[in-house]
């Protein structure tokens, strides 16, 4: 498992909102270490047991903190991941989506500069199945087992995960790093997270159309990946110029096509399924 | 959002680009009163949100009052690519010595805005890029300090541009000014030209502006055309969802893109063509289903419907309730498949149970069938 386990303890950004609740009752019923929340102006209040602060600042103060989840809304969003790392906090998700992309362009500079992971933003978030979940996946869905699995989409990888945990396989971690152009973490910064975890033996990489992170990917895991990998590209139908509801899958010119992912994956060996169901007999072949 | 030349010109002369004298009519007569204003030479152009107007006859160069009259009337009403001409923008014409090209564009890999600069101009920027990448000098700009007049200058130099050196680099630092402060994610100039008396302007220019960041221009947001969008992706934008209209028959309602993007692939995978890329998000409740099914179901071109739910924050029984109340009101026109999993599946199923809704256990045999029912592709 990688980046989260029943230890790790976190802070919700926006904890006083309807999404911020909803999943801060959700996270905690899933057993994960929730501190303190965070939204300005509720400093001093309280939400499900949990002390509000102002700032991240003054929760850092009183608490140790691990990781941050954020449910701000896309005006002041990339400002709240800017705040947690600022506050010294190593791992920031953030869940909001439309974000505006220069926002992102100067937060993940800086935050990259200061020293704090970001996944996301417009993600799912992570779940270490069994143990932790600083996201807002649906946590039933999720067994322990062998797979680290890392999406740019949400529901698809829900689906992925269930039909993985029902054939015996499982999850170790799943990572949504978001569907946004401008991304904190990409699947090429987290397959060494999952090269050098004793517990998985093996990754499902979901991507989709647009950009060129898989085309990155591949090219890492032809380098360096000690694992089996499996690949799978949503959006191969999709005209082009058209943005199919991620903000980021939209194939521009000639960036960002499915041929271009397809013969990346092909290149480095990596084995690619037509559909859900194939991803788990291609992870089966593969683990032997 | 797309937005039409005059608007990106108005945008980039705010910031100090240079542009050519020009206004926009909507009649030939008003084309004929605005060049008898400037008094020289005009071109006629085309505001629609299409590429190649040049190419579709869509531009065209007018000596007198009288011609651009008659080239206006000629372009007015026109049909590019689908849509039609209803205004042009009448400006005056540049003596052309050089043309280059200036634009800027996110480039995702390197998380940065990128620069890019080239002498070969005013043609196909995309065309140069295939054949000849060298043709095009990029300079990836620092987000926290802007592009800065020094790294301006060494770019005009290492591109190779010619003229008033002062003057080119003083044309790049005000377009990314302005692409930062009009929240662009393509900002282009196209052809950058030097003129034969060695002053500089942008004779075309192309904005598209991040979607995204609209809530903080409201003036720009009131630029949007509705008429120049699909009636129905216009009514889905106002119900809140992603909808694309695609060309084929059936119509497609998932939640989550991801889902969405993969149901469309299955379709096409097994012979069908979908008819459109709704997502109804997450977490959505009974009516944001049955609306959902009202505006897909308003496309004529739809002769079946498939929906995909896999229930994560979504329950499978809400989906269920919103297709049930479209089903009692006499919506369902068209044969429906269904498939749903995960988050209240049973109570789902069992809401469902008799009911004219044909269901499958698995995407696969659902797209089958629809596809079957249909008749394949259109």
């Amino acid at each position: 498992m990688i980046l989260v386990n029943r230890e790790t303890r976190v802070l919700v950004q926006g904890i006083t909102g309807r999404e911020g609740q909803f999943h801060t009752k959700q996270m905690l019923d899933y057993g994960t270490k929730v501190v303190a929340g965070v939204t300005p102006g509720k400093g001093g209040t309280e939400v499900l047991g949990l002390p509000v602060y102002d700032t991240v600042k003054e929760a850092v103060k009183h608490h140790p903190i691990d990781a941050s989840i954020i449910f701000v809304p896309a005006p002041m969003a990339a400002d709240a991941a800017l705040e947690a790392a600022h506050a010294g906090i190593p791992l920031i998700v953030l869940i909001t989506e439309g974000i505006p992309t220069l926002d992102m362009v100067r937060a993940v500079e800086e935050i990259k500069a200061l020293g704090s992971r970001l996944i996301g933003g417009n993600c799912p978030g992570i779940i270490s199945a069994g143990e932790a979940k600083i996201g807002i996946m649906p946590g039933h869905v999720f067994q322990r087992g062998r797979v680290g699995l890392v999406s740019r989409s949400g529901t698809l990888t829900y689906e992925a995960a269930a039909a993985l945990s029902a054939a015996g396989l499982g999850i170790t971690t799943t990572v949504g790093i978001g569907g946004d152009p401008v991304i904190g973490t990409t699947f090429k910064d987290l397959l060494p997270l999952f090269n050098e975890d004793p517990e998985t033996e093996a990754v499902v990489l979901i991507g989709e159309i647009g950009g060129s992170d898989e085309e990155e990917a591949a090219a890492w895991v032809k380098a360096h990946m000690k694992k089996p990998v499996v690949g799978f590209i949503g959006g191969r139908s999709a005209p082009k110029g058209k943005r199919m509801g991620h903000a980021g899958a939209i194939i521009m010119g000639n960036v960002g096509t499915p041929e271009s992912k397809l013969k990346a994956f092909a290149e480095a060996g990596i084995p690619v399924a037509d559909t859900i169901d194939e991803i788990v007999d291609l992870v089966k072949k593969a683990l032997g | 959002m797309n937005l039409h030349e005059y608007q990106a010109k108005e945008i980039l002369a705010r910031y100090g680009v240079p542009v050519p004298p020009g206004k926009v009519a909507y009649t030939p007569d008003e084309a004929k009163r605005i060049a008898e204003e400037f008094g020289k030479r005009v071109v006629i152009k085309a505001q629609v949100h299409v590429g190649g107007r040049g190419k579709a006859g869509g531009v065209k160069l007018a000596d007198s009052p009288q011609e651009a009259y008659e080239k206006a009337q000629a372009i007015l009403g026109m049909n590019i690519k689908g849509l039609t001409v209803k205004k042009v923008l009448v400006a005056e014409a540049v003596d052309i010595a050089k043309e280059y090209y200036a634009g800027l564009i996110l480039d995702r890999a390197q998380k940065r805005v990128v620069l890019m600069l080239s002498k070969e101009g005013g043609v196909d920027i995309e065309e140069v890029a295939a054949e000849r990448p060298e043709a095009i000098h990029k300079f990836w700009i620092d987000p926290h300090k802007g592009l800065r007049p020094f790294e301006a200058r060494e770019m005009v130099k290492r591109a190779g541009l010619e003229g008033n050196l002062n003057k080119l680099a003083q044309v790049l630092v005000a377009l990314y000014r302005a692409y930062e402060g009009v929240d662009a994610s393509i900002a282009e100039i196209n052809p950058l030209v030097v003129t034969a008396e060695g002053n500089i302007v942008a004779a075309d220019a192309k904005i598209v502006l991040d979607d995204n960041a609209l809530f903080r221009h409201p003036d720009l947001a009131e630029l949007r055309e509705i008429e120049a969008e699909h009636p129905l992706e216009v009514e889905a934008s106002n119900y809140g969802f992603a909808y694309v209209k695609l060309q084929g028959n059936i119509g497609i309602i998932g939640n989550g893109a991801g889902l969405v993007m993969y149901t469309l692939d299955l379709v096409n995978r097994v012979g069908g063509k979908p008819a459109n890329f709704l997502d109804i998000g997450g977490g959505a409740k009974a009516d944001v289903v049955y609306n959902a099914l009202k505006v897909v179901l308003k496309d004529p071109d739809v002769k079946g419907v498939f929906i995909n739910i896999f229930g994560g924050i979504t329950r499978a029984d809400e989906v269920a309730k919103g297709v049930i109340r479209a089903l009692e009101e006499g919506l369902l026109t068209k044969p429906v498949v269904m498939r749903v999993a995960g988050t209240a599946e049973e109570e789902a199923k069992k809401l469902l149970e008799g009911k004219p809704i044909y269901m499958y256990p698995t995407s696969i045999e659902a797209a089958k069938a629809i596809v079957a029912m249909v008749g394949g592709a259109a």
